[in-house]
């Protein structure tokens, strides 16, 4: 029986009036690769964001080992270390080096000392091959490049759960594979991971769990051979027929 | 009678030369001392009106917050809607009423006086910097476990005073001039210093055409430098490519050496713990 690390429960998320996430629940496992996959607009990123705590939660809660991180007995600082994200826009510190973006949140918040730290940060760059580049900043860099960079540094922190929000979607189409075989090699290595991607193969051939989303809710969800070769609901038939026929 | 000019300035250089420079000094010492306070004060505003507060707050914080912008609101609408003359007067001259206090020192008050002024312009740049940061810098810091002072601290100030350099130029040279208004509550400044001479030697144009040239020397000086600073904050344009082979040494046989606070969670940690 596996463990679990992330439970979401009866999530909704309104913005005003306009209700984005209705009653959304699911766990997430240690070693789970789970890909959430939806239309634009269905929900997806406002999800993951809940998660990471970025936005507040409308209704529902967070279980972080079965501890509530929304109802403010775990720090949420603490909290938010030990769960990495990963952005379609890289959001790398543009004031400092490819280097010091991987150092300075295990100095500052995890108080790691200053060599372990850098030599964390230089396994990680290692990783994901951007050793060469440490002492450049994010402007001098490509995308593919700022978002293996975005990766490491989730890394460095050493969190329990990594969340993707669609890391490929903003690369030029020759980058997206040295990002997806990054978060190949991460999922070999039983790396628990949440990612909101459009990238079917991915979904299919990486991934443990899919969770189809549409309109704020859980559509249908289980393993890739199930949802996406077999789905039960006409909803998402509907939406794969679409989307694998172009992107495949 | 350029001749007649230039001899007079000669001679009032020769007598009071000195006296002029030291007027130079002051201007220079009160102007950079309170530039750079008034910077501190800027961004401590900056900090301080850029806590977020949600719904999911408690009252009391979102009360105090609240409370604290509009502080901050109105130190700005006021020191930088009224002449910095007329703050000198009021707060040298205020203080023995409110207070029963006086400044026993002239350096004290103007130095406040120009600090706190300055301090209401730059608390506005600081602002409008944070403000034109990229939101994603602050979810990037946020995402990794950042509370609002270290992303401020660390990731959003640093870029702030970068874009905002050029602004923090402006307020030094306005201070160079502008400090000359504190000789109403007889600061000896370099303004002062004409005042001063003028008066003795009765020769008031070749004074001024040696304040006239003086200040605009001092303010050419500080936009030269202050370029470079510009230039020095935006970085190197170039970086070097490492030589991998000695770091992947030392990055392949990495071991920790100390934990992480959260690694007795972390079952699958190998290291010893020191
Ligand atoms: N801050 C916000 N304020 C108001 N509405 C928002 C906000 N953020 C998201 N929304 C709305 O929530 C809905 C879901 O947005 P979300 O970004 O989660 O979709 P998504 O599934 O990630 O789509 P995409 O695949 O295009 O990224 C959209 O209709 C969007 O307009
Ligand atoms: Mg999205």
């Amino acid at each position: 029986m596996s463990e679990a690390i992330l439970e979401i429960r009866h999530l909704s998320k309104t913005f005003g009036t306009h209700a984005v996430l209705k009653d959304v629940d699911f766990t997430v496992n240690k070693g789970d690769v789970t890909s959430i996959i939806g239309a634009s607009g269905s929900g997806k990123s406002t999800l993951l964001r809940c998660v990471n705590l970025l936005e507040t939660l409308t209704t529902g809660e967070i279980l972080f080992h079965g501890d509530s991180v929304t109802g403010g007995k775990i720090n949420q600082s603490a909290y938010r270390a030990r769960v990495g994200m990963v952005f379609q826009s890289f959001n790398l510190f543009n004031n400092l080096t490819v280097l010091d973006n991987c150092v300075i949140g295990q100095r500052k918040v995890n108080k790691a000392p200053k060599n372990e730290a850098r030599d964390r940060a230089l396994y990680y760059l290692n990783k994901v091959g951007m050793l060469p580049y440490i002492n450049a900043r994010p402007a001098q860099i490509s995308g593919g490049q700022k978002q293996r960079v975005a990766i490491a540094r989730a890394l460095a922190m050493e969190p329990e759960v990594l969340l993707f929000d669609e890391p490929t979607s903003a690369l030029d189409p020759e980058m997206v594979g040295e990002v997806l075989d990054v978060m190949k090699s991460l999922a070999a290595e039983k790396m628990t991971m949440l990612v909101v991607t459009h990238e079917m193969s991915f979904a299919r051939d990486v991934s443990t769990q899919v969770v189809y989303m549409a309109d704020g809710v859980i559509v249908e969800e289980g393993p890739p051979g199930q949802v996406l070769t077999n789905p039960q609901d006409a909803r998402t038939r509907e939406f794969l027929k679409r989307f694998l026929g172009q992107s495949n | 009678m350029l001749t007649q000019l230039f001899s007079d300035i000669g001679s009032i250089w020769a007598k009071y030369g000195t006296v002029y420079l030291t007027g130079i000094g002051n201007t220079l010492i009160l102007a950079t001392v309170a530039t750079l306070i008034g910077c501190v004060i800027g961004f401590f505003c900056g900090i301080l009106q850029t806590i977020p507060y949600g719904p999911g707050d408690a009252w009391i914080k979102k009360a105090l917050l609240k409370l604290l912008r509009a502080v901050i609101r109105i130190y700005v609408e006021v020191f930088r809607g009224t002449p910095m003359i007329l703050q000198a007067v009021f707060i040298y001259y205020g203080m023995p009423y409110f207070f029963g206090v006086s400044f026993k020192d002239i350096w004290t008050v103007s130095i406040l006086v120009v600090s706190i002024n300055t301090g209401a312009y730059m608390a506005e740049s600081v602002r409008g910097g944070i403000m034109s940061i990229d939101a994603g810098q602050f979810e990037g810091a946020r995402a990794i476990g950042m509370n609002h002072f270290q992303t401020m601290l660390y990731i959003v100030l640093p870029q702030t005073l970068r874009n905002i350099m050029p602004q923090i130029g402006n307020n030094y040279i306005i201070n160079v001039k502008d400090t000359s208004v504190m000789f109403i509550i007889g600061f000896q400044d370099f303004f002062a210093v004409h005042k001063m001479v003028s008066g003795a030697v009765f020769k008031y144009f070749p004074s001024a055409f040696l304040e006239m040239g003086g200040y605009l020397f001092l303010t050419l000086l500080a936009s030269f430098l202050l370029r470079k600073l510009e230039k020095k904050l935006a970085g190197e344009s170039n970086y070097e490519l490492v030589n991998t082979d000695q770091l992947v040494m030392t990055a392949g046989t990495y071991q920790f050496s100390g934990s992480a606070p959260y690694e007795e969670k972390n079952k699958d940690y190998q290291g010893e713990k020191p």
